[in-house]
């Protein structure tokens, strides 16, 4: 077996890898630098310590002066990472992100470009409520000029997060907070990128499709892998890049098993999903043996209450009864 | 001029600035003028009035220290030395423009120049300005970022977050605000709970630089000293520079909510002919010379003017171009 390591471990060591390679590359956030123990998380450890207080930078709490000072930086040749703690507190710094990062290379005529990969840190399940936990992922998603990304596993993670820095356009890069601490293979090569836009096959079947990423991504192989044991052919795309979607993986997925299954963390009314099964509606009509079934989150916000928190999440029960909606 | 300046700039400056002045309410009459007549129908902000800060700020600057401005910020490209030509294509939405017809007159863009954002949200030149103020100090290529904003900016959350950041990391970085007196229609007095903008360094513990905007040489000294702080790796400043603008808030705006003799009282003062005749009261220009200057910028304005209302507009391809750095596949 393979090394073993958590999705925190891989995201330091990519940080470390990409900052050694490229010294163009600087992070800076809330509390990264290591007096400040190198982020909430420790996600950053070590940074400011090997690569200096020039290049790692702990901030005021000041989401838009963070983003700003980032985009800036990217315009003058800089490859920054801004590290915005939880995805919530992304709305503070709003304009920055979608007035400014998505748009400047656009509305410059091409003449600026913002390679910035903004981290960021959600999820439910912590009891952390309705304002640190949201998957935010459509809002970017519905504003051309940013790419949006997240990886299932701590290897997937490190090569996303590497292709994320490098890329030269502005990236989100979405991080599942409960799977900090969880354990996957390690990446063979800390450094290695996994290119932006390609989708992964998590699992082969043959009657339906299921389309996810980011956490879901175990709850979908979860519930393949219970309905396997009755004979059914569940596949399990793992999108990893939201911008772009790789649609021909998914289209050519679908055309194989013609049902397909949409699921996320994120509220599901105008969520990625929507957008994933009209595509696949409009491309695959005639195809299809039933519906595209949407599964995410019901439109509230994150619960507190335990009970309540497991009720609002997708788990594999929904995404089976979903399956099952494709199968009658 | 009223400035007891110790150190006067020599005649180059001088003129320099002058030229600069002259260059941008020459090219604010002409934008005008256009839109009177219907030939150039577009969204404009002007300038008239405030020539004097960016000039005096410019003759400060290298051509490689960056500028990021706001949609009223013609006079601060012009003097930043965004090319004319480049300039009135984009604000005519033509191919051949700074930003190929993408951006428009609130967004020019010339990084050639130094001008790296002309932003159209109050308050968000500030926060950029930073970080290209940061890269600067990281590589230590010694330039100086200027953020220009209006008296209204200094009302908004940007503001506070970006002069925190840029004290505490000490950051080449000058913040300059055009206290223009009316943020859109609302008096500066009604919307702003300190007397002077430039109280609020305090809070930040950076140099705060009270100025007449319109008085040449005062403005001179106050960009120089911000400037050649920010350059020495000493922080950065916030000056506020008092001025007017004659023409309200955007183009059209029938400046009902305006004090009528207020601003009687600032177009009598206009500084461009004001500063002119100084400069021949003392000596420094002749007529003739100041005429030069005009006129060459009158003719130059007119065929930048031509040529980009005969300009192509931009391809509607161009819709898919520029959002990534790669074309991707339409969604």
């Amino acid at each position: 077996m393979s090394k073993q390591i958590t999705t925190l471990q891989a995201i330091n060591e990519a940080l470390h890898h990409a900052m050694e390679s490229d010294p163009t590359v600087l992070l800076f956030g809330e509390d990264v630098a290591d007096p400040e123990e190198g982020g909430v998380n420790g996600a950053s450890k070590g940074l400011s310590t090997r690569f200096g207080d020039l290049r790692v930078r702990s901030t005021p709490i000041s989401e838009q002066a963070i983003i700003g000072a980032a985009i800036g930086a990217a315009m003058a040749g800089m490859r920054p990472i801004a590290e915005i703690m939880l995805m919530n507190f992304m709305t503070v710094a709003m304009d920055m992100i979608t007035n400014h990062a998505a748009k400047l290379r656009f509305m410059s005529g091409g003449q600026t470009a913002v390679p910035l990969t903004i981290r960021c840190t959600t999820g439910a399940g912590f009891g952390t409520a309705g304002q640190h936990a949201d998957y935010l992922e459509a809002w970017f998603a519905h504003t051309p000029g940013l790419k949006v990304v997240t990886g299932a596993t701590p290897a997937e993670v490190s090569g996303l997060l590497n292709a994320c820095i490098f890329d030269d356009d502005p990236c989100i890069f979405i991080e599942n907070l409960p799977a900090y601490w969880q354990k996957g293979e390690a990446p063979a090569d800390p450094g290695a990128r996994i290119p932006l836009g390609q989708a992964r096959t998590v699992r082969d079947g043959g009657d339906v499709t299921v389309i996810t990423y980011g956490p879901q991504v175990a709850v979908a192989s979860a519930a393949a892998e219970q309905l396997a044991g009755e004979g059914i052919g569940v596949e399990v795309i793992d999108l990893r890049t939201i911008v772009p979607w790789d649609r021909d993986t998914v289209l050519n997925a679908v055309a194989r098993t013609n049902r397909a299954v949409v699921t996320h963390e994120a509220v599901r009314a105008f969520g990625v999903g929507a957008e994933i099964a009209s595509v696949i509606h409009e491309e695959l009509f005639g195809q299809l043996r039933a519906p595209v079934q949407r599964v995410g989150a019901p439109s509230s916000a994150v619960p507190y209450s335990n009970p309540l928190e497991k009720a609002f999440m997708p788990d594999a029960d929904k995404v089976i009864a979903a399956i099952r909606k494709t199968l009658n | 001029m009223t400035s007891a300046n110790p150190v006067q700039p020599d005649k180059t400056v001088l003129l320099d600035m002058y030229s600069k002045m002259s260059l941008i309410k020459h090219n604010d009459e002409t934008a005008r003028k256009l839109l009177m007549s219907g030939r150039l129908p577009m969204i404009y902000y002007s300038p008239r009035g405030q020539e004097v800060i960016p000039s005096a700020v410019s003759v400060n600057l290298r051509r490689d220290d960056y500028i990021c401005t706001i949609s009223r910020g013609t006079h601060d490209m012009l003097a930043k030395g965004v090319p004319l030509d480049a300039l009135w294509a984009e604000l005519a939405g033509r191919a051949t423009g700074t930003c190929k017809g993408k951006g428009g007159p609130m967004h020019i863009t010339h990084p050639e120049s130094g001008c790296m954002i002309t932003t159209g949200i109050v308050g968000s030149s500030m926060p950029i300005a930073n970080g290209l103020a940061l890269a600067s100090q990281i590589k230590g290529d010694g330039r100086v970022t200027v953020a220009y904003f209006g008296d209204a900016a200094s009302n908004i959350g940007a503001f506070h977050e970006a002069l925190n950041m840029a004290s505490v990391w000490k950051l080449p970085v000058v913040f300059v605000c055009q206290n223009n007196r009316y943020g859109e229609h609302t008096k500066f007095e009604k919307a702003t709970a300190v007397a002077k903008v430039s109280d609020r360094a305090a809070s930040y513990s950076m140099p705060g630089i009270h100025v007449d905007g319109n008085d040449p040489l005062a403005m001179h000294a106050a960009a120089r000293e911000a400037i050649e702080r920010a350059r020495a790796g000493e922080g950065p400043t916030l000056i506020e520079a008092v001025t007017f603008r004659f023409f309200g808030h955007v183009f059209g705006d029938a400046d009902g909510y305006m004090d009528k003799d207020e601003k009687a009282a600032a177009m009598a003062a206009d500084p461009v002919p004001r500063y002119r005749q100084w400069l021949m009261d003392q000596g420094h220009a002749s007529e003739a010379e100041l005429a030069a200057i005009d006129t060459g910028h009158e003719s130059a304005i007119k065929a930048a003017v031509e040529k980009a209302l005969a300009a192509p507009w931009p391809d509607p391809s161009e819709l898919y171009k520029d959002v990534f750095t790669h074309e991707l596949a339409p969604a």
